[in-house]
């Protein structure tokens, strides 16, 4: 299955990959793909999590064709 | 219920005038709360040239919606609007407005503090500062 991986600000510049699209053979959860994504780099604290623009915790199943992005907690407004 | 995500500075008042203007049910509403938040010139004692909004394109205007059409849900509100900027701004732009129209005050103050904490709180947006000597990401809002 086919996952398109986004990174976003301090996250996308410390790992330096914006996007990235994985292959894996078996479903997972949004941790295995951080895992394949980033070659298993520690996982940071406040870690914000999302599948197809909805927030999920890491735990989360992803399925063939998800968008998944990683990113620090917000500072809009 | 108008969600925008701009590019360019916008006149936040200018903004409510043609929205408030525009809307359908002209004589309903008694009560106009309106939430502008201005760039400043310094944060956590230093000063800040101007700043660099990032925001996660899709999943901001989805987020910004659903909450919109909750404080629909939760307050007997009329309409409204929330505009963002993002990218390069300067100090004394504005960086967000929020307006909220209803029959009375009550509904309209309410909605309009629902709408911004969970703006601040969770929409996907970063800034970036630019200061004297470099740049920095801003790592948290403050809580009020």
């Amino acid at each position: 299955m086919s996952i398109q991986v986004k990174f976003f600000a301090s996250l996308r510049e410390q790992l330096q990959i914006d996007e990235i699209q994985i292959q894996a053979d078996q479903a997972g959860t949004v941790m295995q793909v951080w895992q394949q994504a980033t070659n298993s780099q520690a996982i940071p604290a406040n870690l914000l999590c999302a599948i197809n623009m909805e927030y999920v915790g890491l735990e989360h199943a992803v399925v063939d064709g998800d968008e998944v992005a990683f990113f620090p907690p917000v500072t809009g407004g | 219920m108008v969600v925008q995500i701009r590019n360019e500075p916008f006149d936040a008042y200018a903004e409510v005038q043609i929205m408030q203007d525009s809307l359908e049910q002209q004589g309903k509403f008694g009560a106009t709360s309106v939430f502008v938040g201005t760039m400043r010139d310094f944060n956590e004692d230093e000063s800040v040239q101007s700043m660099f909004l990032e925001h996660y394109p899709g999943m901001t205007e989805k987020y910004l919606t659903q909450i919109s059409q909750q404080a629909k849900q939760n307050w007997p509100i009329i309409d409204s609007l929330i505009i963002h900027r993002v990218g390069q701004i300067e100090p004394g732009d504005s960086i967000v407005l929020v307006a909220v129209w209803a029959a009375h005050r009550a509904a309209a103050y309410d909605a309009n503090r629902y709408l911004m904490e969970e703006l601040k709180s969770r929409a996907p947006f970063w800034k970036k500062e630019q200061l004297n000597d470099g740049q920095r990401w801003v790592e948290k809002n403050t809580p009020s």
